[in-house]
């Protein structure tokens, strides 16, 4: 039988040290603001209560509080909030009509073809062309000091839709939409030959697979140079603020494919870049830890199978030290759990040389958690994460000594400092 | 004109929907869906994605039957029909 839990103070626990005041998490049933006061920490009100919230965040250039909605049957909604308590439903982003995206192939009969048969054929394949519709709102990623309106929306299926109005209008990047490694220009005529090197990804609240955006991060030092991180296809760099991309996939391993050092087909997911040390980007991939000290350009793995860091969802990568990075491990594909049923955050400060397991304070017998991509903030010295089973834990000493925030909140897909 | 119903769970995003009897003036159900949206900005994408079609986890009735075009909402609709917009019970 599992054991208690360590403590009892859902909600309420004294929080050593300084830092950050508030985190915003999106759960399985809405959207929760933790607040640190005189006592410690305390969750607020909920909001969206009963909807799942993929993804919650606040944009510190303009105070807006943004919370990407999965309605279980109305669909996906950005909602926004002027204050993080009465929030509103904000202008929806939809795909523009005639978009289309290579969901397999088809025979000349029209009837399904096997990717083997399809690939087989002398004949150019012929794509079996969905029309896009949004599945999910998987991330949203606020733009560079100079571009005051900007923020960016990643979503399922594959796509980023770009405002420069702080969200009052939303457009899809087509330049990424109509990309080579996914079959080009699908808007014409049948499209014979097109064919797309993107698979799998999330699933949205209905349970539809698509590739999906879930990382977009911007290079402070030049704000027309970003990126986008796919499930599964990789990373994508453009220079010239998204009129072109360029797969930026070079020394990943995509052990799942015969094939594992393809150029397109990987799984990154979660990618982050250290803000004061941009050419150090981070990545925890379905198949390890992959780390890049030239801005992307290569990736080394550093991380072994069969140790605690290898498989997990999130990263974060330290503000200054670029070679400072926390993963929170799981078992990979077969179980999806806490390594040895014992919560820990892995820890590097060599580049992925070596990684410590920081342990303090966090449950090590009869613990499920696994910690999805979202679920990992950074800011300062201070480090947030919440798990699928509803436990929310915080350091205030870079990973060190962790104190639960509450034992009992719903699954929790996003947290992030406010 | 018809006359529209629905699910209650929808008065929690639309509350001006509630205590009302919503007419349209529609000849298809896609028509009736966007006077919907004229008349409540925003109602159509709760019942229909970006492309028309009927949410998967929506149901359109006119009077006890099930709409058949989910794609297109090309359904006829009689000038007094009533039409209920229903959540869809998909799960058990």
């Amino acid at each position: 039988m599992p054991q208690r839990k360590p403590q009892r103070k859902p909600s309420r626990s004294k929080s050593p040290g300084s830092g950050p005041s508030r985190i915003i998490l999106g759960t399985r049933k809405g959207t929760i603001i933790l607040e640190r006061g005189r006592t410690g920490w305390k969750a607020g009100k909920l909001a969206h209560g009963g909807v799942a919230v993929s993804y919650a965040a606040r944009d510190e250039r303009t105070g807006t509080w943004w919370a990407a909605l999965e309605h279980g049957h109305w669909g996906p909604k950005l909602s926004r909030s002027a204050d993080g308590e009465k929030w509103e439903d904000a202008p929806q982003i939809k795909y523009p009509e005639g978009t289309c995206y290579i969901d397999g192939y088809l025979n000349d009969d029209g009837s399904a073809a096997g990717v083997e048969a399809a690939m087989a054929s002398a004949k150019p394949l012929r794509p079996k062309l969905v029309k896009a519709s949004l599945k999910k709102i998987w991330y949203l990623g606020f733009g560079a000091s100079d571009q005051p309106g900007r923020i960016c929306a990643g979503t399922m299926p594959g796509g980023v839709f770009v405002s420069n109005d702080n969200g009052d209008t939303f457009e899809l990047n087509m330049p990424l939409w109509n990309h080579s490694s996914r079959g080009g220009d699908l808007s014409q005529g049948e499209c014979l030959g097109a064919k797309t090197f993107w698979f799998g990804g999330g699933a949205g609240v209905n349970g539809e697979h698509t590739p999906g955006v879930h990382s977009i991060f911007f290079d402070p030092r030049n704000s027309r140079r970003w990126f986008v991180a796919l499930s599964c296809a990789g990373v994508l760099e453009t220079s010239d603020d998204g009129k072109t991309w360029q797969g930026r996939n070079k020394g990943l391993l995509a052990t799942f494919l015969p094939k594992p050092d393809v150029e397109w087909g990987h799984d990154p997911h979660y990618v982050m870049l250290s803000k004061n040390a941009p050419d150090h980007v981070w990545m925890q991939n379905h198949c390890g830890i992959f780390y890049s000290a030239d801005g992307a350009q290569s990736w080394k793995m550093v991380s072994k199978e069969g140790r605690t860091a290898h498989f997990g969802f999130p990263v974060a990568a330290d503000e200054n030290d670029g070679k400072t990075a926390w993963v929170v491990p799981g078992i990979a594909d077969d179980k999806r759990m806490a390594v040895g049923g014992a919560l820990c955050v892995a820890h590097t400060q060599d580049g992925g040389k070596t990684w410590e397991e920081l342990r303090k304070g966090l449950p090590q017998e009869n613990a499920f958690d696994v910690v999805y991509r979202h679920a990992l903030d950074i800011k300062g010295d201070a480090l947030a994460f919440g798990s699928t089973t509803g436990n929310v834990y915080f350091s205030a000493n870079r990973g060190k000594d962790w104190i639960s925030l509450g034992y009992n909140f719903p699954p929790v897909y996003s947290v992030r400092f406010a | 004109m018809a006359r529209v119903a629905f699910a209650r769970h929808l008065y929690r995003f639309f509350p001006a929907l509630e205590g009302r009897e919503i007419r349209v003036k529609a000849a298809t159900v896609a028509q009736a869906v966007a006077e919907l949206e004229r008349q409540f900005p925003g109602l159509a994408f709760y019942l229909v994605d970006e492309q028309g079609k009927l949410r998967q986890h929506v149901n359109i009735f006119i009077e006890e039957e099930l709409v058949v075009d989910r794609e297109g909402l090309s359904d006829s609709i009689q000038p007094e029909a009533r039409l209920y917009v229903m959540q869809a019970l998909s799960g058990g």
